[in-house]
């Protein structure tokens, strides 16, 4: 390990994180069309699987590796929700 | 050195969804923010995660090799379907001189679709942003 303090690194990357988080929450409550607000939660996802990373290297619990793969799943079926319900809105 | 290594992609990746999301700010139609969003967003998202594979002492490789192949197989497939339904719905595009697929557009799915508002250059003042 040779003396670094991985909980504190993984700290520093999640604060950088922070803000990525906040550019794409700004862009969900500002985007002129529904496109963007959905583009826009794909993104919050991205960023919510690597928060989860950080927090297994952060933690050292092997557990939230799983709950990345589970975002990342439930993100795929959000996304296909959205744009089945986009396109079902936007010709009607 | 794995230590380092997996630091470094971690850092990485970190850096690659900052610049994901500022492009998300920045670009100026809803397409553009959806490429820098899914190329940038998964790349560091795959990064991040293999970073905290290198560096997990207990962590089971496949789970963090399993989330890498599903995002690297869904997150295209996402945006595909995203960008589609983008384009039906008519979402207004900026930079495009005028509307390639309109013709095609309407004798299939797209047939009564929304107008679209095109506009050949970017709105004003936003001329010189990021692009």
């Amino acid at each position: 390990m040779s003396g670094i303090d991985l909980p504190a690194v993984a700290a520093v990357l999640a604060v950088v994180l922070c803000g990525a988080l906040g550019l794409a929450g700004w862009r969900m409550l500002r985007g002129p069309t529904i496109a963007d607000r959905f583009v826009a939660f794909d993104m919050l996802t991205a960023v919510a699987v690597a928060f989860s990373a950080l927090t297994a290297v952060a933690t050292g619990r092997s557990a939230f590796l799983d709950v990345a793969l589970v975002l990342a799943l439930v993100n795929f079926v959000a996304t296909a929700a959205f744009a089945i319900f986009l396109e079902r809105k936007g010709r009607g | 050195m794995t230590t380092l290594a997996g630091i470094a992609l971690m850092t990485l990746g970190v850096g690659f969804l900052l610049v994901a999301a500022i492009g998300l700010v920045r670009l100026p139609d809803a397409l553009q923010r959806m490429h820098s969003a899914t190329k940038a967003g998964t790349l560091g998202t795959a990064l991040v995660i293999l970073g905290a594979m290198l560096l997990g002492e207990v962590a089971r490789p496949s789970t963090g090799l399993l989330t890498i192949l599903f995002l690297l197989v869904t997150l295209p497939f996402g945006a595909q379907l995203l960008g589609r339904a983008a384009y039906l719905s008519g979402t207004p595009l900026t930079g495009i001189g005028d509307d390639p697929l309109g013709p095609e557009m309407d004798t299939e799915a797209g047939a009564d679709r929304p107008e679209r508002t095109v506009t050949s250059s970017p709105p004003a003042g936003r001329t010189d942003t990021g692009r």
